[in-house]
């Protein structure tokens, strides 16, 4: 168990390696530095400035520095906001994510489970096909659409929810329901075909026959097998929650972490981008480990010692 | 009881010309045959084909149709509701939404098809050479692929849309820079599992070369998961653009994606609702479209679901 916990520490420490050293190289290719604007400045305070963010060392010497200050989780300020530090940006912003991510998180596994649950038991008759009606739908309708949607019926027709920003419960329902959309849909499809094979599997069979009831049958024998795919599913979940987060913050309006990161790209601020990028892989590196060990514990037949893992 | 009447005919040999024992009853069918006939009773999959194929026809006709373009600037009718002159009514510079949209269809369809058609070809090779050599190569190929995929997606394609010129091309390769991945894991399962078959062993002892055991038996015996993947991969790809356009990270005006046009709509969405409607309905339409024929692909082309 250490050992493979090790080995996993070792690889994620590699990829980020790979993360941190080709985002620096991306940024310093990208075109334009970071004080080109429509105010052309002196050269003089151009060359002070290029100064006072050690632009003009050597590129070897600025990428050293830059792997030191990463490994403090310091990024440096950034070079839009005069006087603000990327990591502030970071913790400032990050909790209305976090908060937001785990409410989606919550309401795309608590309802797709529900809904394939039902189709499943319900094979063939009407509650499948409505259940898989809405599972398609999920998929093919775009967060983005889905939001706006939402915003159009509930914020500015209604009038029930708020349109943007994030202060009370109430203003996260909105976002939270359509960063779930899609994952809540995977997960219903996911469920409805694990369900279908284990209820058909023989120890099902063996539970029923010995007399047990219909519901004990399904919650105790027949859910807590068909469940294990939706946690591998738990990783691309956590992913897809976080790219959503860009484009769902930015619509309503949200401060936090993805909406910093698309406003930083637009303002082409690098050490911003920068930043979030190795926050954010550093977030997704760990919690696929962490789902990957919780996929150990509940599933028995996966031992997590013997290298490869899952496969 | 009743008595049994027999002669002598009972008693003489059946001739063999009599039933045709040698005869197979049923027309013989091959794989794709087979999946055919699965495919066509899949009637909601014959839908998404058929959705497809007159989007795709729209796509091109749908701007001389009404004898509108999609860049002409008309301010004086901005923000038109739909009329007779303007089918789909007008965006914020007058532009004929009608027209903007199969124009759009045309670009989201090609970045979609494209980014796939690529997705599939390094996939091919990079999977079947990893699951064909297996050992050292396949170890290092597939480390070099877990690097990549455990990079978020998204957020590699928008840091590559960062730093190139923005552009149609752009966007297919940043978006094809990680995208084969995928491709290039179900090949490389696909063909370690068929690597061990007598037909591969038979082909080699006759002398054939890797490449031709390569790409004339184990690749197209891993076409049905294949072909399964790329569908799937198109409205990813499709949803991807628009999801980029929508960030204003996506193909630059006055080229008009179905992303782009729900992105411009948006500012206005509380007045002219409508301008969001068309591109965000054929979004929708086409990804649920090629999301059913990929649905309808698997069920037809799995030998399991028989």
């Amino acid at each position: 168990m250490a050992k493979y916990l090790l080995k996993r520490l070792g690889y994620i420490l590699v990829s980020l390696f790979f993360i941190v050293t080709i985002t620096f190289f991306l940024m310093k290719a990208a075109p334009g530095g970071p004080f080109a604007s429509e105010r052309k400045l002196p050269p003089a305070i151009e060359q002070q400035m290029n100064e006072a963010y050690g632009l003009n060392d050597p590129i070897i010497k600025q990428y050293g520095d830059y792997l030191v200050n990463v490994v403090k989780f310091d990024f440096g300020p950034s070079f839009k906001y005069t006087g603000q530090e990327v990591s502030d940006i970071i913790k400032r912003s990050f909790p209305y994510s976090l908060i937001l991510g785990l409410e989606a998180i919550f309401l795309a596994l608590a309802v797709g489970v529900l809904l394939g649950v039902v189709a499943a038991l319900k094979h063939n008759k009407f509650g499948d096909y409505i259940a898989m009606v809405i599972a398609v739908l999920g998929i093919s309708v775009p967060s983005f659409i889905m939001a706006t949607i939402l915003q159009y019926i509930f914020a500015i027709k209604l009038q029930a929810l708020p349109v943007a920003r994030f202060e009370s419960f109430a203003h996260t329902i909105l976002p939270a329901v359509a960063l779930a959309t899609t994952p809540l849909a995977f997960i219903a499809r996911l469920m409805r075909s694990s369900m279908l094979e284990v209820l058909n599997a023989d120890y099902i069979k063996t539970a029923k026959s010995k007399g047990m009831s219909e519901r004990v049958v399904t919650y105790k024998h027949a859910l807590r097998n068909a469940i294990l795919p939706v946690v591998s599913y738990l990783g691309p979940l956590v992913v897809g929650i976080l790219t959503g987060s860009f484009i769902i913050e930015k619509i309503f309006g949200i401060p936090g972490l993805g909406n910093e990161f698309v406003v930083s790209v637009t303002n082409r601020d690098y050490t911003v981008i920068m930043g979030t990028t190795v926050f954010f892989s550093v977030l997704l590196l760990f919690s696929i480990l962490v789902v990957d060990l919780i996929y150990g514990l509940v599933d028995p037949r996966i031992k997590v010692t013997d290298g490869g893992g899952k496969e | 009881m009743e008595q049994l009447k027999l002669n002598n005919a009972d008693f003489e040999p059946i001739s063999d010309k009599k039933f045709d024992t040698e005869k197979i009853a049923g027309e013989s069918t091959s794989y794709w045959k087979d999946a055919w006939r699965r495919f066509r009773k899949n009637k909601l999959a014959l839908a998404g084909v058929v959705i497809i194929i007159l989007l795709g026809i729209m796509s091109f006709a749908g701007g001389p149709i009404s004898g509108q373009n999609y860049y002409q600037n008309d301010l004086m009718n901005a923000n038109q509701k739909p009329s007779a002159e303007h089918w789909f009514g007008t965006d914020n510079l007058g532009r004929d939404v009608f027209a903007r949209t199969w124009y759009g269809a045309k670009i989201s369809l090609f970045i979609g098809l494209m980014a796939a058609l690529i997705d599939l070809i390094i996939g091919i090779i990079w999977g079947a050479v990893a699951g064909f050599f297996g050992g050292k190569v396949d170890e290092y190929m597939m480390r070099i692929a877990d690097i990549l995929y455990g990079v978020p997606y998204l957020l590699v394609v928008i840091l590559l849309m960062v730093i190139m010129p923005p552009g149609l091309w752009t966007l297919i390769i940043a978006m094809t820079i990680t995208g084969w991945i995928n491709m290039a894991r179900i090949v490389r399962g696909q063909v370690m599992q068929l690597r061990s078959e007598e037909y591969v062993m038979a082909s080699q002892s006759l002398g054939a070369s890797n490449s031709r055991l390569l790409f004339r038996h184990l690749v197209p015996n891993t076409m049905g998961p294949i072909l399964v993947t790329l569908t799937l991969t198109i409205p990813s790809a499709i949803f991807t653009e628009a999801f980029l356009s929508f960030l204003g990270l996506g193909v630059p005006a006055p080229l008009a994606s179905w992303g782009t046009m729900s992105s411009d709509a948006l500012g206005s969405l509380q007045y002219y609702p409508f301008q969001l409607f068309f591109p965000a309905f054929f979004i929708c339409l086409t990804m649920l479209a090629f999301n059913v024929i990929g649905d309808g692909m698997r069920d037809a082309l799995d030998p399991k679901g028989r």
